[in-house]
This record gives C-alpha cells, structure tokens and sequence, in this order.
C-alpha cells in the first residue's frame, strides 16, 4: 500500500518535474515564462499526434512497430512542437522585447487551444464514441520496463516500475542542476538573468543565451507533457485532461528555490499531495474535495515562508520579467 | 570603400534598434490597428487552409455568428454578445489597478467565483427569508466583501513580505475552484450541479435580462477611469508602480496602497462574480467564470489600462471568440479553434509595441542618412 502510494506520488509529480525544470532553466535567463502550461499541452499532443501518425502508419499493429522508431517519432515531434512554442515566446519577448507576463499569458491560451484542437481532430479521426484517442500500444513501449523488475518484489515495484521518461526527468534535473552550477554555460546564464548589462560587458551574447534558455526549456517542459499522456493516461488523450499540472510546475520553481535537484523532491511532494485524498479512509466524496485543496494550499505556505526567510541565495535571478535593452541606461 | 571603411562594416550590426521618443497618438494606433488586421487576415488565411470555404464567408459566418440574421433574433444574439463583453470588461477593470500598480493579479477567476458563491448562497438561504430590496443589497454586500477578502489575502503577503503574488493568486484560483466543487456537492445533494434558483435575481429593466449587467459594468468603467486618473489614490497606485523607491521616498505608504488596490480590485471581481451568479446564470459552477480572469489581464494590457479603449479591446476579443467558434462550429472543427485565433491576436499586438517604442535602422539606410 506504502509502495502503491509512492509509485503513484512519483509518477503523478514526473510531468510537474519536468515543467518545473524547464520552468527554472528559462527563468535563469532572466524570462517568466508563463507559457509553460500551454507549452506542456503543445508537447503532449505533438507525442500523441506523432504516435498516432507512426501506429496508423503500421496499422496499428504492435507487431509491425519498431520500438525505436515507436519512441524516437513522439518524442522528436513533442520536442519540434515545444521548441516552436518556445521560439515563439523567445522571438516575443526577447527581440521585441514585448511584456513577459502577457506574451506568457497568451502562449498558455494559444498552446492549450492547439492542443484542444488537434486532440479533437484526431477523435474526430478515429470517429470513436468516447471523446478521447489511444496510442496505447506506443503507450506500453513507452512503458516498457526492465525484464526482470517484475520478479524483484517490492524493491522492483518502488525502482524499477517506471516508464523511460521517469527516470529521464531526474536525469535532466540533476544535470541541469550541476550544468547551472558547476559549468561556465551555468555561469554565464546565471549572469545573464542577474545582470544583462554586466553579462553583455563580459562579453556573454546575452540574445543566444536568452534564446536557447527558453527554447531548451521548453523542450524539458514539453517533456511533461508527453510523460502524462504516455504513462499517467497509459496513452490517452482528452481535452482538457491534463488540467493546471503546468501552474503547479510553475508553484513549484518557487518552491524549489530555483534549483533543479531540490524540484525532484518538491514534484514527489506534490505528487504525493494531489493523491493524499484518495488514501485518508474514511473520507465522503465532499471532504474529499475540499483534501484536493491540499497541493494549492501547501505551495502558498511555501511560498509565504520562503519570501519571509528572504535568505539572499533563495531568490528570483534579479532580472526576472524585465526586458533588456542595450542602450538603456 | 577604404579599409577602414571595410573593417567598420563588419563591426557594425547589421540592425540597429534606437528607442524611439514618444509616438504620435495616431500613429502608435495605426500599428496597432495595423497588426490587429494582420492577425485577423492571417487567421482568415489558416481558416480557408483548414476549411476549404472561400475567404469572404469566413468572415459573413463570424458576423453571422455573433449577430445573427437581421430579425428575430439579431437582437437576442446583440444582448447575449453585450453580456459577454460586460462581463469580460468588468473583470479587465477589476485587475487594471493592480497592473497599474504592477501587481499580477491573476486571481481574478477565483475572486469573481468567491463573489459568485456569496451571492449563491445569499439567494438560496436568504431568497425566501428577505424583502426583494433587502435582498439584492444583501446580495451585493456580501459578493463584494467575498471578493475583496480573496484578494486581500495575497495582497497582505504581498505588501509585508513581497511574497510572489502572481502564483499566490493563481494559487487563490484553485482554492476557490475546489471550495465552489465542496459546495456543489453538499448543496446539489449528489448531483453536482444547482439548478436555476428563482429568488434574489437581479431584476429586469427595459424588459432585457442583461440590461442591467451592462449598465453595472459601463457605471463602473467610468467610476475606474476617474478613480485612475483623478483622485489622489489613483495618482498614489500610478507612483508606486513606476517606482517603489520613489513611492516611499515622496511619503506614500506602499504597504497600505498594495492592500487597498487589491481589496478594491477584489471587490470588483465580486461585484462581477455577482453579475455573473445572479444576473446571469442564478446559478453556480466552478466553470462560470470559465477562465475570463487571465483573458481579463490581456484584455487590460491590451486597452493601456484605459477604461475606454478596454471596452473596444474586450468587445474585439469576445467578437473574435464568439466567432471563430461559429466558424470553427459550421466547418466541423473544434471550438478550441478560437483559443488559438485569440492568441494569435494577441501576439501580434503585443509584439507590434515593439515598433511603437523602438525604430529599427538598417546599417545602409544610416549610411544614406549621414549623407
């Protein structure tokens, strides 16, 4: 039962990981990218539409499909869709130096409406009765684990039960975590989210890191998206269905201080509270609702008592949400 | 070309970007009536692409759509796009003073919704127990204090801690989210859902049920202009938000100007949480703001926080999603068609700032320019 609820915790907080990492990489350049949560759906249904594309291509036979090719085709297009987005955003708010919180605002409405749209022409494809698609057989190469996990009781189930995509996120996170601090790219991004000014003087194309910060980021975000679809709905796609994962990815960067590694326990935490009401006996329907309260209320705490600490490594990169302009004094 | 002039080229950009000095009025509209149409073409084109229909009733499908055939029900249709951008309006003008002051109110989804839910629960435990008049204040009292309260909470925070008030209220937004869901499942008995209560309505004038909602949302667009522009608490939030330090420095107290904007911004959201509970619906769920607070904040920007152009800007954009729903809807595409027609629009008008406040110099045409 322990077991159960933490496999769930984890893979409930993979794709908040993911966002979150994404999220902490662009904000290190010194850009709020509030697009995130349109951007995890872009890369969501790229996967799903890419999947479905190849499983339609074999006809749908799961025989016919290279395991390969079956992974690398939604994973390529999810990243090609998020770094679109992403480029989007970087083109707006970097080159036109347009107000971040806006830009942002609107790639969440445009992202989720692409996402909405292509989700509702492929059910419109496959002309099913319930309104979702099914790449489930991509889904389960996607999920596919190591042979022997099954027979190792519950050390497999807690460390080996977990689709690629799983174990990928704390890769990304701990390398963008040592990246961020130990690297001299590390160090210049870092430069460039505190000072442009200083960062330009030395020297650091402040436009490249600017762009690749978010469009890199938004590929790890995109990632999320495609972890939910492929494992949590075990490759089903509805709209709507991934819901406000991508506001919380964005609490969570608070919550993490802006490192990555501390944004894996933060994405179990919060996993584990998305899913404490469902192991609390005893609860009607109705308290049951007001215990999904429980995630939203912890990140606010967090988020007060961190700004009461006001330590000054646990703060936001200095020039966060502001443009920079060369001339500008 | 000399050597010199040789080496000069290749450290030279190619670009140059200058600040511009303030624009003409007219001009920096023109642009942004300029990129406006742009998007709307470029939405045209994509429509044709996905649809196959010709470009010219693309668009007679979108008037068509939001107005209807002249007749019948043309003028229903007229109503139902007024209440629509009314309600849009109202919540832009909720979060313009906490923009002003550059406070990212995204909360006002869950502060309309607390409003909504007072009012809600006035017209169910108090419909039968009160007077018409007593109750409509009532109703009012409490949906404007519901309101306030949601957004005073992040505001105090704000204001003592400057704790990031952004997520805080975005936060806010699901916490009301899931409250409204708690309540529709004790009040609804199972069901989920309320049907339309008859008490505590507001009433009808000129025989219009959203005459009222409309005429609320103009008296309040000239109350937040000249609340903005000529009183001294207007000048007080316009001075904090450029500058703090300044803010301090001139003896304003930025601690009481936060909270007192956002409990007024809150206050604004319930007064539409209101419009919307029982002026519209009577009814309540957690989809009835159905996430206007965060087009409201574009909405805002988009208007320069100017209460006026705010009800072109709203209109433009409830014009727009009504219709390309329509389009989407009569071609068989899905709704969410207008979700990306909206921020396609919004791109484009945020990114056309850039030409308002910068010009961009070829090296060429600079080389002429010294001649």
């Amino acid at each position: 039962m322990i077991i159960q609820m933490i496999t769930r915790a984890i893979l409930i907080g993979v794709p908040m990981l993911y966002g979150a990492v994404g999220e902490i990489v662009t904000e290190k350049s010194g850009h709020l990218n509030l697009g995130i949560p349109g951007i995890m759906y872009v890369g969501a249904i790229g996967g799903v539409s890419g999947a479905f594309l190849y499983e339609r291509a074999c006809g749908n036979v799961i025989e016919n499909m290279n395991p390969f090719l079956a992974v690398f085709i939604p994973l390529l297009c999810s990243i090609i869709g998020s770094v679109i987005m992403g480029l989007i955003y970087s083109f707006l708010t970097v080159t036109l130096r347009a107000n971040q919180n806006v830009t942002g605002l609107a790639l969440t409405t445009f992202g989720i409406g692409l996402g909405n749209f292509f989700g509702a022409s492929l059910i419109k494809i496959v002309d099913s009765e319930v309104p979702t698609v099914a790449v489930n057989d991509t889904s389960d190469i996607f999920c596919s684990t190591l042979p022997f996990a099954d027979n190792l009781g519950w050390f497999g189930e807690l460390f080996l039960s977990y689709d690629f995509l799983t174990y990928l996120s704390v890769i990304i996170a701990v390398i963008t975590s040592y990246v961020l601090s130990q690297t001299r790219v590390g160090l210049n991004l870092r430069a460039v989210g505190e000072s442009p000014a200083t960062a330009d003087a030395a020297g650091i194309n402040v436009t490249k890191y600017k762009y690749l910060a978010t469009c890199i980021g938004s590929a790890i975000a995109g990632l999320g998206g495609l972890q939910y679809v492929m494992s949590y709905a075990d490759g089903g796609w509805s709209n709507d269905a991934f819901g406000d994962r991508g506001w919380m990815a964005i609490a969570l960067v608070i919550f993490a201080l802006w490192k990555p590694h501390m944004a894996i326990a933060g994405a179990f935490l919060f996993g584990a509270l998305c899913n404490a009401n469902n192991y609390i006996n005893g609860l009607g329907t109705e308290t049951q609702e007001l215990f999904k309260m429980l995630p939203y209320i912890v990140t606010v705490i967090v988020l007060v008592i961190t700004s009461m600490r006001k330590k000054r490594e646990h703060q936001p990169p200095a020039h966060l949400g502001l443009a920079y302009f060369r001339e500008e004094r | 070309m000399s050597k010199a002039e040789v080496a000069k080229h290749h450290r030279e950009p190619l670009i140059h970007i200058v600040k511009r000095d303030d624009m003409v009025w007219w001009r920096a509209w023109l642009i942004r009536v300029a990129a406006i149409a742009i998007a709307i073409l470029l939405i045209g084109v994509i429509s044709v692409l996905l649809t196959g229909k010709d470009f010219f009733s693309i668009f007679e499908t979108m008037f068509r759509g939001v107005f209807g055939r002249p007749g019948k029900s043309s003028s229903r249709m007229l109503w139902y796009f007024l209440q629509k951008t009314a309600v849009l309006l109202g919540l832009s003008l909720a979060v313009t003073p906490a923009f002003k002051m550059k406070f990212w109110n995204c909360g006002a989804e869950g502060q309309a919704l607390m409003g909504g839910l007072a009012s809600m629960i006035c017209m169910i435990e108090l419909g039968d127990k009160l007077p018409y008049p007593a109750l409509i204040l009532v109703i009012l009292v409490s949906s404007i204090v519901a309101g306030a309260l949601w957004g005073l909470v992040p505001a105090i925070f704000k204001a003592q801690y400057n704790t990031n008030e952004t997520l805080f209220t975005l936060m806010m937004n699901y916490i009301a989210t899931q409250i409204i869901k708690y309540y529709l499942y004790i009040e609804g008995g199972g069901t989920n859902k309320i049907n339309p209560v008859k008490e505590g309505n507001l009433p009808q004038i000129f025989g219009q049920e959203y005459a009222l909602n409309v005429i609320i949302v103009l008296v309040l667009v000239l109350a937040m202009y000249i609340y903005l522009n000529y009183s001294k608490q207007g000048y007080e939030i316009n001075v904090v938000g450029e500058s703090q330090n300044t803010a301090r420095y001139i003896g304003i107290n930025v601690k009481k100007v936060i909270i007192r904007t956002m409990i007024i911004s809150g206050a604004v959201c319930g007064i539409m949480g209101m419009i919307l509970v029982a002026g519209t619906d009577h009814s309540i769920d957690t989809n009835t703001v159905g996430g206007q607070g965060f087009t409201a904040i574009m909405v805002s920007w988009l208007g320069q926080f100017n209460p006026f152009i705010m009800i072109f800007m709203s209109a433009l954009v409830v014009f727009l999603n009504t219709g390309y729903a329509k389009v989407a809807d009569s071609c068989g595409l899905d709704s969410a068609f207008s979700d990306i027609a909206v921020g396609l629009v919004i791109f484009f008008v945020v990114g056309c700032e850039f030409f308002i406040r910068y010009s961009v110099r070829f090296r060429h045409s600079r080389k002429e320019a010294q001649v």
